[in-house]
């Protein structure tokens, strides 16, 4: 019992960080109707921003940790939307009203570009850092010595990502943006045509999406202490994977699919095996998309003829 | 079209302060994106410890090269007229254009066949023809699928996998020889086919994408992990070289050499590996060209248009599917047990999702469902890879770049027109602006 | 059931989450008669035909087809097998042909089922056996001949997608004819097309019916269509049959006149005259 909670915290705190990046795939789906396949490699870049800034202002002296946090929080996600927003601006933009393979294909290309530039600029080598938050609770001890133990990097992550939600919530209901985006992702043309500037809001779309990554990137670094430049296709499958599993389009599936995604692979990995947790996560997700075509929470498409 | 040129030749010539303009915001842009990722280096140090250092000068170059960049492609793209302008080949050249589309194929496949007579002695030029033929074969295998059935699969390797794995083990482990694994690879790869079809029968568009994504990496996965079978990422070795329907290509007693009286070389076998390749590529499509033409092919094609109509009209879309994704499979089946034959070494990181997003960037820089279009594309494609083989670490980087400009020059492939597979009267290709993708 | 009866529908009733798009409907088409479904838009014509064609499993009622080859339970039927065993074939409202194929190849792909039992499941025609050459060349001539009838032959080697408007409503209907049907299903075939198109088509609905016995279902805003050639007329308002009879009865009936224009008898009449 006690094992499995433990392994509950660590997939809900590992599904945290997928559901973060989902919420990128989920947004960038509903409004421009395209996978965009270098999103992964954006989360990647945001790990490797938070990294170096680190680096530096540990070396230029700084210690208090809280400032050090929210100051590599910050620069990471101003640095990382600017490539979500570049991005759009060279690979997508041109192909919009096009046939619908192109942009994939220049998503796949530009993920292919982000990887091997970060490879290039950065090495191909692992990069570990030490540990910057240490210490958690244990909440339960078990007879037999087992502690099922919450780690204060594990709150961390988990308040990070209600708090952004919570956020995002927000802006997606209440704000100007927010409404344009919904309008966007019902009729482009039509919501042009009554004054929502559609160039904007997509880029605003990529941004908002990259700076979420830009988090679920640190937090990354922060749980597991190390970046490299291939983390972004991994993760970055799993991520879409857990988008669809949630149902494409929907927000709260995608965090919904995050979790589940998360949760799948700690569980298989603490009774099954290590090796198959992978496989297990992307079976699980053809199964239910064999019984749910369009996702847990996505809306079912009645083919209209 | 008469507007939009004369409107091209009264523009003004090029506002020298707009370009400029253009030029400082992406030079900022560069500078912020690249000021950590490029003006920061990290490396891990022997300790464990990570350090850094800072490459200012890079970045003041990087900076400058996008700079200068965004000043050459804003004057290119003022040469070239108004990007949203479509540029409409005159009736004219497109008569010159499919006079030379005709005579392109014979002389192209004239040429194909001489190349080990020409290139006898340029080892590397065979070896590189034989990879670009490889990726012809796969190209075309999965045209069935992408292009002319109009579903959208991402894991192909999958099959090329399944297929250099079945010869892998069916030779090293029953001894059994390469041209009776070659069909047994094959029905196995299209019964993987098959095995996917299924769950995703109902999916579509991104549904599909990632399904067919996700069973790509289920097959390496398990690859990689079932040691026992599989030799994990170790791979397999020693893989049995083809013979020459039972000649050995080898030195010494009863092989070719010493049957034919002639002297050893290992080109023969290169040769003979060139000719096996070449005649399992064009067998791909002959079946293509000859399917295509058949009840099956344009069932494929009309699924592609509309999958509703084709049920309307008593089409089993289910079947009709399936076959799409075996027969795709079966020619990925062959391609994976020739370049396990070709290797004799074969491990899982040959079938990574970057060889699928290669053999689909083939498909589509081709043109979806044309022939000529796709093997023209693998040969650009794979010929200009091997451009930067010396420079390993920028040619991903290169390769990529490359897919996003190719996609924005092109969109539709470089020949995006389709031809009929029966006419009464005159058999005149279709623009590929009629031409619908099919849900994939 | 009566003994001369295509098609029966039985209490279909159709519901979308809360919408009821076809309230227990009931009615039959006549053996190689044209029957005809009017109504104003929205009324759940569209849906009457997805059920019977199997685009929509009914929430409940039952759809019964008989003809020489045999009866079936059409909501029982899979999709496709409606078209390849049961003989029913159908156009759309939003014209769906194969836009990057060619006419031709549009009338071919409509003659799957026969060309792919012909073709051996492919294995055969893959090695171009006789049989299989004879078999697409009669493919091919009644593919000719349903292009000629709708006066297309010319344009036979175009994509469908290039032809005119008007050209590709009559080129679905020579689709579904090429299936050789039993019971041909309209779906508002005349709708954008002008006088003379809308006249053309009359007169090749009304050769299929004679020439081919075929029986015909037709969704039909124009009146001058539907009142000239129809046999018979169920009138469907808000989901619910609310007229049936011989276009004479549904000319004359009040209830018809007021669900068609509401309050405005005059100009429903104009309708009903088919003067517009
Ligand atoms: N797939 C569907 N999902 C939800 N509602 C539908 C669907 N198809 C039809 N409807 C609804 O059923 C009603 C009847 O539509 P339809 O059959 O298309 O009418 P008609 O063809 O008579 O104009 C309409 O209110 C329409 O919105
Ligand atoms: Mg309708």
């Amino acid at each position: 019992m006690d094992y499995f909670a433990q392994q509950l915290i660590n997939g809900l705190v590992l599904g945290s960080i997928y559901g973060l990046i989902a919420i990128g795939y989920t947004m960038v789906y509903g409004i421009v109707g395209m996978i965009n396949f270098a999103h992964g490699d954006i989360f990647m870049i945001g790990g490797f921003i938070a990294l170096i800034t680190f680096l530096i202002l540990v070396s230029i002296g700084l210690t208090a940790v809280p400032v050090i946090l929210l100051l590599v929080l910050l620069v990471s996600m101003a640095i990382t939307s600017l490539y979500g927003w570049t991005i759009e601006r060279i690979a997508y933009r041109p192909l919009r009203h096009s046939f619908r393979l192109a942009p994939m294909l220049s998503a796949i290309g530009m993920s292919f570009v982000l990887t091997n530039f970060s490879q290039v600029a950065q090495g191909a080598r692992v990069k570990p850092v030490p540990p910057i938050i240490t210490g958690g609770y244990t909440l339960h001890e078990g007879a037999d010595g087992f502690a099922v133990r919450l780690s204060n990097i594990q709150i961390i992550v988990v308040i990070t990502t209600i708090v952004l939600l919570a956020l995002f919530t927000w802006l997606v209901a209440r704000t100007r943006l927010g409404r344009d985006m919904r309008a966007c992702e019902q009729d482009q043309t039509m919501a042009s045509l009554l004054g929502v500037d559609v160039d904007r809001t997509i880029s605003m779309t990529f941004v908002i999406g990259a700076a979420l990554a830009a988090v679920a990137g640190m937090m990354y670094l922060l749980y597991y202490g190390l970046v490299d430049f291939f983390m972004g296709f991994v993760a970055g499958i799993k991520a879409f994977t857990a988008a669809v599993l949630g149902g494409i389009g929907s927000l709260p599936g995608a965090m919904l699919g995050g979790l589940l995604i998360g949760l799948i692979e700690t569980l298989w990995a603490a009774y099954f095996s290590t090796e198959y947790k992978d496989v297990a996560a992307f079976s699980i997700l053809i199964v239910v998309l064999i019984f749910l075509p369009t996702g847990l929470l996505g809306r079912p498409e009645v083919e209209k003829v | 079209m008469a507007a939009n040129a004369s409107q091209a030749k009264t523009a003004r010539g090029p506002d020298a302060a707009f370009i400029l303009k253009k030029a400082v915001i992406s030079a900022l842009v560069a500078l912020v994106l690249f000021s950590l990722m490029i003006g920061i280096r990290t490396e891990a140090g022997s300790d464990g410890q990570l350090t850094w250092w800072t490459r200012f000068g890079d970045l003041a170059a990087m900076v400058a090269v996008v700079f200068g960049g965004s000043i050459v492609m804003e004057l290119l793209r003022h040469w070239w007229g108004p990007v949203d302008t479509v540029r409409v080949v005159p009736p004219s050249a497109q008569k010159v254009f499919s006079f030379a589309g005709r005579a392109l194929v014979p002389a192209l496949l004239i040429f194909t066949f001489l190349v080990p007579v020409i290139f006898y002695d340029e080892r590397y030029i065979l070896d590189l023809g034989i990879l670009v033929l490889t990726y012809v074969m796969l190209g075309w295998g999965l045209n069935v699928v992408v292009g002319l059935a109009g579903l959208l699969d991402l894991g192909y390797v999958a099959f090329y996998a399944v297929g250099a794995y079945s010869y892998a083990l069916l030779a090293t482990n029953f001894g059994l020889s390469f041209w009776i694994c070659l069909p047994l690879a094959g029905i196995l790869a299209a019964f993987f086919g098959v095995l996917l079809g299924f769950p995703v029968l109902r999916l579509r568009g991104d549904y599909l994408a990632i399904v067919t994504l996700a069973f790509g990496e289920i097959i390496r996965l398990v690859i990689i992990n079932w040691q026992t079978l599989t030799g994990g990422p170790n791979g397999i070795s020693g893989i049995p070289r083809p013979t020459m329907f039972g000649i050995p290509l080898t030195p010494g007693d009863g092989g070719l050499a010493d049957r034919l009286g002639i002297e050893f070389s290992p080109t023969h076998r290169i040769v003979f590996l060139f000719y096996l390749i070449l005649a399992l590529a064009l067998l791909t499509n002959w079946v293509t060209i000859r399917l295509r033409r058949l009840p099956i092919g344009r069932a494929w094609e009309a699924l592609r248009e509309d999958e509703v109509a084709c049920r309307a009209l008593g089409i089993n879309t289910t079947t009709t599917k399936l076959t799409a994704f075996a027969t795709g499979a079966m020619f990925g089946g062959f391609a994976g047990a020739f370049f396990a034959t070709r290797q004799g070494f074969i491990s899982p990181e040959s079938f990574t999702f970057h060889e699928s997003a290669l053999v689909l960037a083939i498909v589509v820089l081709g043109g979806m469902g044309s022939q000529l279009g796709v093997a023209l594309a693998a040969l650009a494609m794979i010929g200009g890879f091997e451009l930067f083989r010396g420079l390993e670490q920028f040619r991903m980087l290169v390769f990529g770049g490359a897919m996003v400009l190719l996609m924005i020059w092109r969109p539709r492939g470089l020949i995006g027109h389709r031809a009929p597979t029966v006419f009464l009267e005159r058999n005149t290709v279709i623009s590929s602006d009629l031409v619908k993708e099919g849900h994939g | 059931m009566n003994i001369n009866d295509i098609l029966s529908v039985e209490n279909l009733t159709m519901r979308f989450g809360g919408i009821v798009a076809v309230n227990d409907l009931s009615f039959t088409a006549e053996r190689g008669k044209i029957t005809a479904l009017i109504g104003p838009n929205g009324a759940g014509k569209t849906t009457v035909f997805n059920c019977i064609t199997g685009f929509y499993k009914p929430t409940s009622g039952t759809i019964k087809l008989r003809h020489s080859d045999g009866e079936w339970r059409l909501e029982r039927l899979n999709d496709f097998r409606i078209s390849k065993i049961a003989k029913v074939a159908r156009t759309f409202q939003n014209i769906r042909l194969f836009p990057g194929m060619t006419a031709l190849e549009n009338l071919m792909v409509a003659q799957h089922n026969t060309l792919m039992r012909a073709s051996g499941f492919t294995l055969l025609g893959l090695f171009g056996v006789p049989s299989y050459r004879a078999a697409e060349k009669a493919a091919i001539d009644l593919a000719r001949y349903w292009l000629d009838q709708i006066g297309l032959l010319e344009r036979a080697d175009d994509a469908a997608g290039n032809l005119p408007y008007g050209d590709q409503r009559r080129l679905e209907i020579a689709r579904a004819m090429c299936t050789e049907p039993a019971l041909l299903c309209l779906d508002e075939p005349a709708a954008g097309l002008n006088a003379r198109e809308s006249a053309a088509l009359n007169e090749l609905l009304l050769k299929i019916r004679a020439e081919h016995g075929t029986s015909i279902l037709l969704i039909e805003h124009d009146m001058s269509v539907v009142m000239q050639i129809s046999d018979h007329i169920n009138v469907l308002d808000y989901g619910v049959k609310i007229a049936d009879g011989t276009p004479q009865q549904i000319r004359d009936n009040p209830k018809v006149i007021a669900a068609y224009l509401g309050a405005d008898e005059e100009e429903a009449i104009a309708v009903m005259e088919g003067e517009t």
